[in-house]
C-alpha cells in the first residue's frame, strides 16, 4: 500500500470523502448528496436516517456505483473501500465488488427477486459467477444459506418461484443471497419498510445475529428511528444531502445536539410514553433539493436559526470528543436549552 | 358495556367475507376471504378508538363496512341510536354525512383534475349544505382551520406536498360537521415530521369540534399516542380491546404482548434491557384461517385446545376485552 492512500489503519473498511451526487433533470440539478465524508470500520454497525429525500439511498448507490447515469452523476469525492477508491476502479473491478465485496438488500424484495427464475436459481447464480463453484456445490451452498437465514425446509423451498414465498420470507432469500459471497459490507436499505412489525422484528434479530456470527459491517438505512437503536453503533443523520449530526448511538439518542435531529425525536411517539404528551412537530417542509437556500438546509424550519445560518453552512465541527459530529451554528444553544449543558 | 358513557357507535357481531370465485362465465363460489369475522366494539362520543393489526388484518375493511361502503355481511351496526344496516338510498346518505372518512393515500384520494377548493366544497353540494358565498366562504374557512392558506383554494392537488394534501383530506373530511371521522392509515405514508404535525392537528380538531375518531393504522407507537382505547385486530378478528395504558403496561392476549415486544422503541439503553417476543412463520391466509383461535398457528403458548376450539371475545375486567382461552381460565 502506497504513503498517500488514506485508509491504512487496517481497521477502517470504508472512508468516504466529500462525495458528491447531483442528478440533472428537465426541472434543474437536483442536489441529491452534498459533500459527505465518514469512515466505518470492520464489522461496524453504522445506522444512516433521515427522511425522504435526505440522501441516504442515494449515498448507498453512488457508494455502489449505481447511480443512473444519465440523470445521475458523481460530481465529487473519494470512496476508499479495502484500500482503494471504487470511484476509480474499472467496470469489471466493480463488478467484483457489488455482491462479492459488497452486497444491498433493497426495500422492496418482490421487485428485486426475478420472478421468473426460482429462488435456488437466483442464489446460485451469485455463487457461480463470484465463487466460482460448479451447480451441486452451488446448490449445497444455497440451501445452506437459506436455512441461515431461517427459512424452513431451505432445500426443498430452492425450487420455489418468488411468489410462492412471503414478504419476510422474500426478504430473507434477499439476505441469503447478499451473504452468499460472505461480503466486508452489507448495505441494507430499509429492508423492512415494506414488513409488518412482527416480521420486522425477525428480520432484524437475523441481521443481528448474522452480523456477530459472520462479522461484516452493516450499514442500515432507515427513517425509522427505532429500528436502528437497537441495532447499530453509530449513526448518521442526514438532511437535504449533508450528513448533519453523526455520533454513538448512545449520544445521538440522549443527547442530540442538532435542531433536526431533537425534531425528529421529538416528533415521534414513544411506544413506553405515558399519557397525553404531545408531539413537537418540526414546522415547514424540506427544502427543495433543485433549490437549495445558500446556508443551513434546516434554517427555514429551525426554532434556534440566526442571519448566519440562512447565509453560511455550518461545518461539521467536534462535540467534547468520542467522535460525536453536528453541523449547527448553534449546537451549544441547542445542548444547553435541551440537556442543561454549557452552563 | 359502558353504561356510564354513551356510545356513539355500537358494533355488534360484525363479518364481511369477499367470495371467492372460480370459472370466467359461470362464477362457482368456493370459498370466502373472511376479512372480517366476528367483530364487537363500541366507540363512544368524543373518544378516539385506534384499531391495530398487520396486514391483512382486517383493519381497513373494518372501517370501511362500518359506512357500509363495503355491505356488510353480517352483523350490526348502531350509529347515534339507528341501525344502519335498516336504512336504505336516501337515508343512508343523509346518515353519512355525520360519518366520514380520511384516507390512507393523499395521492390516490383526492381527483387531481379538481381544485382543493372545488375538492373541499363538494360535499356541501352534494348534501346541498350550503351554496354561491356561504359555500366558498365556508371552504375558505376550513382550509384555515386545517392550517393551509384560503388562497389555495384555486391549485390543483399535484402542486402540493403529502402531508397538505393529507390536509385537504382532512378539511373535506370535516366539511359536513361529522360526529365521527374514520382514519383509516392517514398518516402512513408521510414522513416522520410530517406525521406529527397532521396528529396534532387532527388532536385540536377532536378537542375543537368534539370529533369521534375511529383511528386505524399499522403503527402501534403511533396508534397508542393518539387512542383512548385500543383494539388489536389479527386475522378478521379483535383480539383484545381496553384502554391504552392498560393495554401497553397489562396486555394480556399472547399476540398483543408480541406484537408489544416487536415494536421498537428509539432509545438504545431501553433496546439494549427489551425482550422480545419473536414470532415464529407469517400470518395464515383469510382464506383458509386455522381452526380455533386464529393466532394458535403462531402462539407461543398455545395449548391443545386452542387449535380446536375458538375463544371467546369476553369481558375478562372492567373494560378490558380480550379473546384467549389461557386468560379465560386464568381470569
Amino acid at each position: 500500500m502506497s504513503d498517500h492512500q488514506p485508509n491504512q489503519s487496517p481497521n477502517i473498511l470504508l472512508d468516504l470523502r466529500n462525495l458528491t451526487t447531483r442528478f440533472y433533470t428537465e426541472d434543474g440539478v437536483v442536489h441529491a448528496v452534498n459533500g459527505i465524508s465518514y469512515t466505518l470500520e470492520e464489522g461496524g454497525r453504522l445506522g444512516v436516517v433521515g427522511e425522504s429525500g435526505c440522501g441516504k439511498s442515494v449515498h448507498a448507490l453512488s457508494i455502489m456505483r449505481l447511480i443512473p447515469s444519465p440523470p445521475g452523476r458523481i460530481e465529487e469525492g473519494e470512496v476508499w473501500f479495502d484500500g482503494r477508491d471504487l470511484l476509480k476502479v474499472s467496470n469489471a473491478d466493480m463488478h467484483h465488488v457489488r455482491g462479492a465485496e459488497i452486497a444491498m438488500v433493497f426495500q422492496d424484495p418482490m421487485t428485486s427477486l426475478n420472478p421468473v427464475y426460482t429462488v435456488g436459481f437466483q442464489i446460485m447464480e451469485a455463487l457461480k459467477l463470484h465463487q466460482g463453484m460448479d451447480d451441486a456445490q452451488a446448490r449445497e451452498r444455497s440451501g445452506e444459506l437459506l436455512a441461515l437465514v431461517g427459512i424452513p425446509e431451505a432445500f426443498q423451498r430452492l425450487d420455489d418461484y418468488p411468489h410462492q414465498f412471503s414478504g419476510g420470507m422474500r426478504q430473507r432469500a434477499m439476505i441469503a443471497m447478499a451473504l452468499s459471497c460472505n461480503p466486508k459490507l452489507l448495505i441494507a436499505d430499509e429492508p423492512t419498510t415494506a414488513l409488518d412489525v412482527t416480521i420486522q422484528a425477525q428480520i432484524v434479530e437475523l441481521v443481528k445475529r448474522l452480523q456477530e456470527k459472520l462479522g461484516m459491517a452493516v450499514m442500515w438505512i432507515t427513517h425509522d428511528l427505532g429500528v436502528v437503536a437497537g441495532m447499530a453503533r453509530k449513526i448518521n443523520v442526514m438532511y437535504a444531502g449533508y450528513i448533519v449530526e453523526r455520533g454513538n448511538v448512545k449520544d445521538i439518542y440522549g443527547r442530540p445536539r442538532h435542531p433536526y435531529t431533537v425534531g425528529l425525536m421529538g416528533s415521534l411517539p414513544r411506544l413506553d410514553a405515558a399519557s397525553g404528551a404531545r408531539l413537537v412537530s418540526i414546522p415547514g417542509m424540506p427544502p427543495d433539493l433543485i433549490d437549495l437556500p445558500p446556508g443551513c438546509p434546516f434554517a427555514a424550519r429551525c426554532t434556534y436559526a440566526l442571519d448566519q445560518c440562512l447565509e453560511e453552512m455550518p461545518p461539521l465541527e467536534e462535540v467534547e470528543g468520542d467522535n460525536h459530529i453536528v453541523a449547527c451554528w448553534r449546537w451549544k444553544q441547542v445542548a444547553e436549552a435541551h440537556h442543561g449543558e454549557g452552563k | 358495556m359502558g353504561a356510564e358513557r354513551a356510545s356513539l357507535v355500537q358494533v355488534r357481531h360484525l363479518k364481511k367475507y369477499f367470495p371467492i370465485t372460480r370459472g370466467a362465465i359461470i362464477q362457482r363460489h368456493v370459498g370466502d376471504i373472511k376479512a372480517v369475522d366476528d367483530v364487537s366494539f363500541d366507540i363512544y362520543k368524543g373518544e378516539t378508538l385506534g384499531l391495530v393489526g398487520e396486514t391483512g388484518s382486517g383493519k381497513t375493511t373494518v372501517g370501511r363496512t362500518m359506512l357500509r361502503l363495503y355491505e356488510p355481511t353480517e352483523g350490526e351496526i348502531i350509529f347515534d341510536g339507528t341501525d344502519l344496516m335498516a336504512l336504505k338510498g336516501g337515508e343512508l346518505r343523509h346518515m353519512r354525512r355525520r360519518m366520514q372518512m380520511i384516507f390512507q393515500d393523499p395521492y390516490a384520494s383526492l381527483n387531481p383534475r379538481m381544485t382543493v377548493g372545488s375538492i373541499i366544497a363538494e360535499p356541501l353540494e352534494v348534501h346541498a349544505v350550503s351554496q354561491g358565498k356561504e359555500k366558498h366562504r365556508r371552504m375558505q374557512e376550513l382550509l384555515r382551520v386545517v392550517g393551509l392558506n384560503p388562497y389555495f383554494a384555486n391549485r390543483y392537488p399535484h402542486e402540493f406536498s403529502g402531508g397538505q394534501r393529507q390536509r385537504i383530506g382532512i378539511a373535506r373530511a370535516l366539511a359536513l360537521n361529522p360526529d365521527l371521522i374514520i382514519c383509516d392509515e392517514p398518516i402512513s405514508s408521510l414522513d416522520v415530521s410530517i406525521q406529527a404535525q397532521v396528529v396534532n392537528l387532527l388532536e385540536d380538531l377532536q378537542s375543537q369540534w368534539g370529533l369521534t375518531y375511529l383511528f386505524i393504522a399499522h403503527d402501534l407507537s403511533m396508534v397508542r399516542h393518539i387512542s383512548d382505547r385500543m383494539a388489536v385486530m389479527y386475522l378478521g378478528k379483535i383480539m383484545e380491546l381496553t384502554d391504552r395504558d392498560e393495554i401497553y403496561l397489562n396486555p394480556l392476549h399472547p399476540y398483543t404482548q408480541a406484537l408489544m415486544s416487536a415494536v421498537p422503541v428509539p432509545d438504545p439503553l431501553v433496546e439494549e434491557k427489551r425482550q422480545r417476543i419473536i414470532l415464529e412463520g407469517d400470518i395464515p391466509s383469510p382464506a383458509h384461517p386455522p381452526v380455533g383461535c386464529n393466532f394458535s398457528t403462531r402462539c407461543p403458548r398455545a395449548i391443545d385446545i386452542c387449535s380446536e376450539v375458538e375463544p371467546e371475545f369476553i369481558e375478562v375486567k372492567p373494560g378490558h376485552f380480550c379473546a384467549c382461552h389461557l386468560v379465560e381460565r386464568e381470569s
